[in-house]
């Protein structure tokens, strides 16, 4: 084809799409890494700091906490939503006659976003339980679960599985059912119970449908930022801040935008390392099958 | 013989489904709770939140449908993300033929770019973003948030159109081409609409994030712009001591989704689950 006919078609076609794609995604990206090195203050910056923004980032105590605690919350959380949603997937594939309206229930948290369901869970945590467990006199619930560190942390994790654990569910259900049926006949035939049937066979053959649900979830425990707000706000004193969260803090409501935008491009790192060891170790699992 | 482990099934059966249906209400009930608390004043829903209404009232409704501009942010919502979706359908759908299509080095690596740029967080951009863009923001902030979800949703829709052009021949374009029909026309009028399903799922992954996105629209928009998570956030954040107007206000809020879903069920859940596997 002539180089004409060619720019005329990407004109066509592509130029659109991809200059949007520059200004909004790849522009502000590269502009964040330069950021860095700099004394911006969220307007202009004036000189070069070298790597001053970094240093004073691994220098921030509350820092240190915030990574522990999402690396606490992204390893949680990616093993709870996986463990529930491939038993959803299991029992709503198990060829029960109201398996569709499970299926219906199971994911409707999934269409409402994390704001809601965040309010709507700090209600049931500030107010519903701790109401019900003073009329019913469980002394261990009547303290609201937000006001403390620890049982503040298994209260995101709740939100999140019940939040997230439908969407994987579909992706189990979509790898189960595409497992052949004269497979799964030929070990019934041969004997195999359904514990053996379930490790042996179905669990490897559907290996593709784990390596996609755990790059989603690894990725959302990295990114989760509205259910932290709106349930635990960060509280109590800061000490429930996902990465997400600590970063918007930093910036938009301390002011540090070099720090802040430091940490951004760690959490960038962060999550393309352990995205790409997840997927390589996967991938090598789904070929040994 | 044969009884035996037709007895055993059932049995398991009937766990299984006992199980199930345990998980299924524990599912659905916190949206049980703010249902049945939205109709009742609020000493009632302190003396006990599981309780049927005794007084009912519509009250709290007519509270939060005022307080939270239900009807404006819900028309922003819509407009919102109507537009960035049909936006998205329109580019991506053609970005994707093009890439497909044209098999040089250049698609490739673009193609990649793209691909890879899934990987960055929002908030790896988001400080640079808000200075970079301050102008257009405050020229219109509806359209600029547009503009940035076709941004931010380019990659995925084409990635997603990508997988399904390359499936279709190549020499249907080419018979088409040879017909005198021009690019615009094979495109538009006999690729396009052979990729109804692929249309489906990227309308339907997208519609949901940008329908419940909450940190963009919370840097971006302004009070008579919001849309419904950041209204019933901000409306939550004022009035969460009025229990019942909290109440009604969230269930406004879930509302009109839930309904969207139970009318297109099924179109959910396969666009879903095609878009998933790819």
């Amino acid at each position: 084809m002539p180089f004409g006919k060619h720019l005329k078609k990407f004109i066509f076609f592509a130029a659109l799409p991809l200059s949007v794609f520059a200004v909004v995604l790849v522009y502000p990206f590269i502009q964040g890494l330069i950021l860095t090195f700099t004394n911006f203050d969220g307007f202009e910056t004036t000189k070069f700091v070298g790597w001053d923004n970094y240093v004073k980032s691994f220098q921030d105590p509350n820092f240190w906490a915030t990574l522990q605690f999402t690396g606490g919350f992204v390893v949680v959380s990616l093993v709870a939503i996986n463990v529930v949603a491939f038993g959803l997937a299991l029992i709503v594939t198990s060829k029960l006659r109201s398996s569709n309206i499970l299926r219906t229930f199971f994911f409707v948290p999934n269409l409402i976003g994390g704001v809601v369901l965040g309010v709507i869970w700090q209600f049931i945590f500030n107010s519903a339980l701790t109401s019900l467990a003073t009329k019913f006199g469980w002394a261990n619930l009547t303290e609201s679960w937000l006001n403390e560190t620890g049982s503040a942390f298994w209260a995101l994790i709740i939100v999140t599985v019940w939040q997230s654990s439908g969407y994987m569910m579909i992706i189990y259900i979509t790898g189960i059912i595409s497992i052949e049926q004269d497979v799964l006949e030929a070990a019934r035939i041969d004997g195999a119970s359904a514990l053996r049937t379930l490790v042996s066979v179905k669990i490897p053959l559907m290996a593709q449908a784990f390596t996609i649900s755990l790059f989603l979830t690894l990725r959302g425990g990295f990114m989760a930022y509205d259910v932290n707000v709106a349930l635990t706000g960060g509280g109590p004193f800061r000490t429930t801040e996902l990465i997400s969260m600590h970063i918007f803090e930093d910036a938009f409501r301390f002011g540090n935008f070099g720090t802040g935008q430091a940490k951004a491009v760690i959490m960038f790192l962060l999550v393309a390392i352990a995205a790409l060891v997840q997927v390589s170790v996967s991938k090598r699992m789904e070929v040994q099958r | 013989m044969s009884q035996k482990p037709k007895k055993r099934i059932n049995v398991a059966n009937g766990i299984i489904f006992a199980v199930g249906a345990v998980l299924a209400l524990a599912y659905v009930m916190p949206f049980f709770l703010v249902f049945v608390n939205s109709f009742k004043p609020k000493p009632e829903i302190l003396a006990n939140p599981l309780a049927m209404p005794i007084v009912f009232t519509w009250d709290n409704f007519n509270q939060a449908l005022q307080k939270m501009n239900y009807f404006q942010s819900l028309t922003n919502s819509i407009i919102i993300t109507t537009f960035s979706v049909v936006a998205l359908i329109i580019v991506s759908s053609m970005l994707a033929y093009y890439l497909a299509r044209s098999n040089s080095k250049f698609t490739k690596g673009i193609f990649m770019i793209l691909v890879a740029s899934m990987i960055v967080p929002f908030q790896a951009l988001m400080i640079p973003f808000m200075s970079i863009f301050a102008p257009l923001v405050s020229l219109d902030n509806r359209t600029a948030l547009i503009f940035f979800y076709v941004g931010f949703g380019v990659s995925l829709s084409t990635f997603l159109y990508h997988g399904f052009i390359s499936n279709i021949p190549k020499e249907l374009d080419e018979a088409a081409a040879i017909d005198g029909a021009s690019d615009f026309t094979i495109f538009w009028r006999i690729i396009f609409p052979m990729l109804r399903p692929v249309t489906a799922t990227v309308a339907i992954i997208n519609a949901l994030w940008i329908w419940n996105d909450f940190l963009l629209p919370r840097l971006v928009l302004t009070p008579d712009t919001q849309t419904l998570p950041l209204s019933t956030y901000l409306f939550y954040g004022q009035y969460s001591a009025e229990y019942g107007q909290a109440m009604a206000g969230l269930l406004l809020a879930v509302l009109p989704i839930i309904t969207f879903y139970l009318i297109l069920q099924r179109q959910f859940i396969s666009g879903i689950s095609s878009g998933a596997v790819k």
